[in-house]
C-alpha cells in the first residue's frame, strides 16, 4: 500500500507530493487531467506574492509580514482566517529555496507588470514552467504519476481516509492530501450558485473560465457531502473582466483587458456603471469581473481613443475600431443615442489636470454619476475602440475548512490522515477578494504542510503495525 | 547621418502571419520575457509588420524553452508555437535575402543527400584528374600534396570561391539590415553583440541550465555542440590564415610539422568540429518534433554533413599522408572543403550571419528609449 496518496495535479498537489516524498513517504499522484492539460490552473499563473525584510534576488526593497497581512486584510474585508494568513505569509518568505531546488526558477519582474517587483516573484516561462520543473523533480525522486485518473468518491471511516475511487479503480493509502481545485468549470455549480437575477437571467451562464476545463469541483462536492466541514460562499471567486472573445477555458493571462482605467466603460444600455479611475488597474483588476457579472447580459465594454494607445498591455483580439464615437456605438450595436448621451456627458465632465497613466493622477471629472476619479480624459481622439467584456473567473473560494497541519475536518474534528491544499482550502484564507500572486502562497505553503503532515500520519501508522 | 525608421507595408506572407498571430498572443501573455532577447524586443512593439517578423525570426535560437513553458501551446486552441513558427519564418528570410536571388532557392535544395552528392562528385572530378596522370595511389616524399595538386592551382580554385561566399553572404545580410534600421551602432552595442554571439547566451535559458531538446528538461548539449563546431570551424580557418602567411609572408612551403602553429590549430580545430557535428546530429535526431521546422531539417543535416565531412577527412588526410593512399585521400577531402564553400552561402552556415545582425540590431535597439508606456 502506497503510503501518501496526492489527489490532484497542480502546484499544491505537487508541493505536496515533494514534502511527502522527502519526508520519506512513498507517493502516488491521481492528476485526473491527460498529460498535456496536467497541472489544473497553474500553468496560467506567473508569481508567487512574498513576504521579505530585505532586497532578495528578484524581489526589491522590503514587504514585511505586517503589510502583506494589511494587504489580505483589506482585499478579503476581514473574510480570513488571521493563524493560517500568517502562517501563509511567514511561509511566503521561506519557500523559494526549496522551491528552487525542484528546479523553479525566478526572473526579474515582468516589464508591465513592475509595481509588483516589490511583492512578487516571478517565475521565470511562468506556471507551467513550474509545474514542468515541479513533475520532473518529482518523477526523478520516484513520485508515481497516474494521469487521466479523476477521483469521484473517497471511502472514509469515521473520518480517517481509507481509499479513493476513480470509477472501478481503488487507490488505499495511509495517508491522503485533497489538492483537487475548485469547481469554476462545473457549469451546474456555477449557475446553482449564482442563481437567478431580477431580469431572469442565469448570470454564470455568461461567465468565462480563466483556467483548467478539468476543476469540476467533483471531490469538494463529495467531501461536503460526506460531512466534511465546509467554509466560504460559492459565489466568491476570483473573478476579473476579460475580453468577451476568450476562449470558454484556459483563455488565461492573456485575454485580460488592460486599458479600463484609460476609458470609460459602458453596459449593454450604454450606460456608465462604475468609477473606472478608482485605482490602479492591477488593485481594482479583482473587482470588474463581478462588476460585469451584475451588468444586463453579464456584458459590458471598454471604450478608450488613440491618446490610450501605447499605455496598456497589448490585448490579444482586436478592438473594433470606429473613426467616430457614433460609429463605435453603431459597431458594438450599442443604442446611438443612449451611447452619445453617455460619452458626450462624460466628456464634458472631465475637469483639466496633468495626465500621468503612471501615478494616481489629478485628471477626475465633476458632476457626473458615476464620477472617473483619475486618468479621465476626454475621449475626442479618433481612431477609438471598443472591447467587449464577460466575467472571467479563475478559481473559486468555496472550500474544506482546516487548521494549521491542513486536516480535513469533520464536525470540528481534524481528520488523522486526510488533508486539504490549494483552490480546495484557499477560502480559509482569503474568503473574497484577491491580491496578485496570494493563490500562489497559499497552495504553496499549504500544500507543503499537507505533504509533511501526510507523510507524518503515514509512517506514524507504519511504526503501529 | 541617422536614417528614418521606415517600415515598408509589405503584405505578411503564410509564414510570417502565423509569426505576427503568435506574438500577438505572447506580447499579451508575457510569460516568457526572461528566456531570451526576442520576449523584451517584442514588447517594445505592439503590432508585427513583416521587417520586424524577419527581425524577430532571426533573433530567435530555436532554443525551444517558450515552447515547454507555453500555456497557450497545443492543445490549446491558440496552438501556440514561436520555436517553429520563429524557424520557418528564417527558412524565408534565408531565401528571400539570398544575393543572387535566383539562388536563393537553393535552399530548399541543399538537403543531406545533394550536400554529400556534391561533395563526392567533386572528389570524383579531382580523383579522374589525377587517376588521369596515374598518380592515385602513391606514397609522395615528406606528405607534399602540392605534388598531387600545385599550390597555385588549389589558391586558383578556392580563392574565388571564398570571395564569392564573403560577398553573396554581406549582400543578403544587407538586405536583411536595411527591412528595419534601428540607427547607429555603438562600440558597446557591438561589443554586446559580439559577446552574445560568441557565447550564445541565449541558448543559457535564461537562467544558464542551458535550453530544451527532447523535453523540457533543460540542457546545455546544443550550446557546447555548438561550441565546438563553431569554435572548430574557426580554428580550421584560423589554421588556413596562417599556413598563408607563413606562403606568402615567410615563404615556408607546406606540409608542416605537426608541432607547427596551423597544424596545431587545425588538428585542434578538426577534432572539435568533428565532437560537434556529431554532437549537433544527435541533437537534430532526438529534437522534440513540435520544435523548429522540420522541412529544414534535410538543410541542417547536410550542412552537418559536410562539416563532418571536411573535418574529418582532413584528419585522415593527416594520418595517411606518409602512404600511397595520400592522393586518394586529398581529393576526398578538397571535394568536401569545395562542397561546403559553394553551400555555404545557400545553407544552414546562413544563420550565423542573419543571427549575428539581428543580435546587433537588438543590442542597438535596447539601448533606445521605449516608446510605449504599458506599465500596469
Amino acid at each position: 500500500m502506497v503510503d501518501v496518496l496526492v489527489i490532484g495535479g497542480g502546484n499544491a498537489a505537487l508541493c505536496a507530493a515533494l514534502m511527502a516524498r522527502e519526508a520519506g513517504a512513498s507517493v502516488l499522484m491521481l492528476e485526473s487531467a491527460p498529460r498535456e492539460w496536467r497541472g489544473g490552473n497553474s500553468p496560467h499563473v506567473r508569481n508567487l506574492r512574498c513576504m521579505h525584510d530585505a532586497p532578495q534576488d528578484v524581489l526589491v526593497d522590503a514587504y514585511p509580514e505586517e503589510e502583506f497581512w494589511q494587504d489580505l486584510l483589506k482585499v478579503t474585508g476581514g473574510k480570513t482566517d488571521e493563524r493560517l494568513a500568517r502562517l501563509v505569509i511567514r511561509a511566503s518568505s521561506t519557500c523559494r529555496d526549496w522551491m528552487r531546488s525542484h528546479g523553479v526558477r525566478f526572473q526579474p519582474s515582468l516589464s508591465g507588470a513592475l509595481h509588483t517587483a516589490r511583492t512578487n516573484a516571478f517565475f521565470m516561462g511562468g506556471g507551467k514552467a513550474l509545474v514542468n520543473a515541479y513533475y520532473r523533480s518529482a518523477e526523478a525522486l520516484g513520485v508515481k504519476v497516474r494521469y487521466e485518473t479523476p477521483v469521484d468518491r473517497i471511502e472514509l471511516q469515521e473520518g480517517r481516509f481509507v481509499a479513493a475511487h476513480s470509477g472501478e479503480r481503488r487507490f488505499a493509502a495511509k495517508a491522503c492530501v485533497l489538492a483537487a481545485g475548485g469547481f469554476e468549470s462545473n457549469r451546474e455549480w456555477l449557475r446553482e450558485a449564482w442563481g437567478r437575477n431580477e431580469r431572469g437571467e442565469w448570470p454564470a451562464d455568461n461567465f468565462l473560465i480563466r483556467g483548467s476545463r478539468f476543476n469540476r469541483g467533483v471531490l469538494l462536492k463529495h467531501l461536503i457531502d460526506s460531512g466534511a466541514d465546509a467554509i466560504g460562499d460559492p459565489t466568491q471567486a476570483h473573478m476579473v473582466a476579460i475580453d468577451a472573445r476568450a476562449p470558454l477555458y484556459d483563455g488565461g493571462i492573456c485575454t485580460r483587458i488592460d486599458c479600463v482605467s484609460l476609458g470609460v466603460v459602458v453596459n449593454r444600455e450604454a450606460k456608465r456603471f462604475y468609477d473606472e479611475g478608482e485605482d490602479f488597474w492591477p488593485k481594482r483588476y479583482a473587482i470588474w469581473g463581478r462588476l460585469v457579472a451584475q451588468q444586463p447580459g453579464q456584458i459590458a465594454w471598454s471604450i478608450i481613443d488613440a491618446k490610450a494607445v501605447g499605455r496598456f498591455m497589448p490585448p490579444v483580439f482586436p478592438g473594433t475600431q470606429a473613426d467616430s464615437l457614433a460609429e463605435l456605438a453603431h459597431k458594438l450595436g450599442l443604442d446611438e443615442a443612449t451611447f452619445m448621451h453617455t460619452l458626450d456627458r462624460y466628456n464634458a465632465a472631465c475637469r483639466p489636470g496633468h495626465f500621468d497613466h503612471t501615478v494616481l493622477d489629478d485628471c477626475a471629472t465633476s458632476g457626473v454619476a458615476p464620477a472617473k476619479t483619475h486618468w479621465a480624459l476626454p475621449l475626442t481622439t479618433p481612431p477609438f475602440f471598443g472591447y467587449a467584456l464577460k466575467p472571467g473567473v479563475t478559481f473559486t473560494y468555496l472550500g474544506l475548512k482546516t487548521d494549521e497541519h491542513a486536516a480535513v475536518h469533520f464536525n470540528g474534528v481534524p481528520s488523522d490522515n486526510l488533508f486539504v491544499a490549494g483552490e480546495m482550502m484557499a477560502g480559509n484564507v482569503l474568503g473574497q477578494g484577491y491580491t496578485a500572486g496570494v493563490g500562489m502562497s497559499i497552495g504553496t505553503a499549504f500544500g507543503r504542510i499537507a505533504g509533511t503532515s501526510a507523510a507524518r500520519a503515514a509512517l506514524r501508522e507504519g511504526q503501529h503495525v | 547621418m541617422s536614417e528614418a525608421r521606415v517600415i515598408p507595408i509589405v503584405p505578411l506572407g503564410a509564414a510570417q502571419a502565423e509569426v505576427e498571430r503568435v506574438l500577438t498572443i505572447c506580447n499579451a501573455c508575457r510569460y516568457c520575457e526572461g528566456f531570451c532577447a526576442v520576449f523584451p524586443a517584442m514588447t517594445r512593439r505592439l503590432s508585427f509588420p513583416a521587417a520586424d517578423v524577419d527581425y524577430l525570426a532571426n533573433l530567435c535560437h530555436n532554443c525551444g524553452a517558450c515552447l515547454h513553458a507555453c500555456q497557450y501551446a497545443a492543445p490549446h486552441e491558440f496552438a501556440v508555437n514561436v520555436p517553429q513558427a520563429m524557424a520557418r519564418v528564417r527558412g524565408e528570410t534565408y531565401a528571400d535575402h539570398a544575393w543572387p536571388a535566383a539562388l536563393g532557392a537553393l535552399y530548399k535544395r541543399n538537403g543531406l543527400v545533394l550536400s554529400l552528392a556534391l561533395a563526392a562528385g567533386l572528389a570524383l572530378f579531382l580523383l579522374l584528374a589525377v587517376a588521369r596522370q596515374g598518380s592515385l595511389w602513391q606514397a609522395v616524399e615528406g606528405g607534399n600534396f602540392y605534388a598531387v595538386f600545385p599550390h597555385g592551382l588549389m589558391v586558383s580554385l578556392f580563392a574565388p570561391v571564398f570571395l564569392f561566399v564573403v560577398f553573396a553572404l554581406a549582400m543578403a545580410v544587407r538586405r536583411f539590415w536595411r527591412g528595419i534600421s534601428p540607427g547607429a551602432a555603438s562600440a558597446e552595442a557591438v561589443g554586446e553583440a559580439a559577446h552574445d554571439a560568441l557565447r550564445l547566451r541565449y541558448l543559457d535559458g535564461g537562467h544558464g541550465e542551458g535550453c530544451n531538446e527532447a523535453d523540457d528538461r533543460y540542457t546545455l548539449a546544443r550550446r557546447r555542440f555548438h561550441h565546438f563546431t563553431f569554435y572548430g570551424f574557426m580554428l580550421c580557418f584560423a589554421a588556413t590564415c596562417m599556413a598563408t602567411l607563413y606562403h606568402y609572408l615567410l615563404g615556408w612551403q607546406a606540409p608542416y610539422g605537426v608541432t607547427s602553429i596551423p597544424k596545431l590549430l587545425g588538428i585542434s580545430g578538426g577534432v572539435s568540429l568533428v565532437i560537434g557535428t556529431l554532437g549537433l546530429w544527435r541533437l537534430n535526431v532526438k529534437r522534440h518534433p513540435a520544435q523548429g521546422d522540420a522541412a529544414q531539417r534535410p538543410m541542417d543535416r547536410g550542412f552537418i554533413a559536410l562539416l563532418f565531412l571536411t573535418a574529418a577527412s582532413g584528419l585522415v588526410l593527416m594520418l595517411l599522408r606518409g602512404t600511397p593512399a595520400l592522393p586518394l585521400a586529398l581529393c576526398v577531402h578538397l571535394g568536401a572543403v569545395m562542397a561546403l564553400f559553394l553551400t555555404l552561402p545557400y545553407g544552414k552556415f546562413a544563420h550565423g550571419v542573419f543571427r549575428v545582425a539581428a543580435l546587433l540590431k537588438w543590442a542597438i535597439e535596447k539601448r533606445q528609449p521605449n516608446t510605449l508606456g504599458v506599465g500596469e
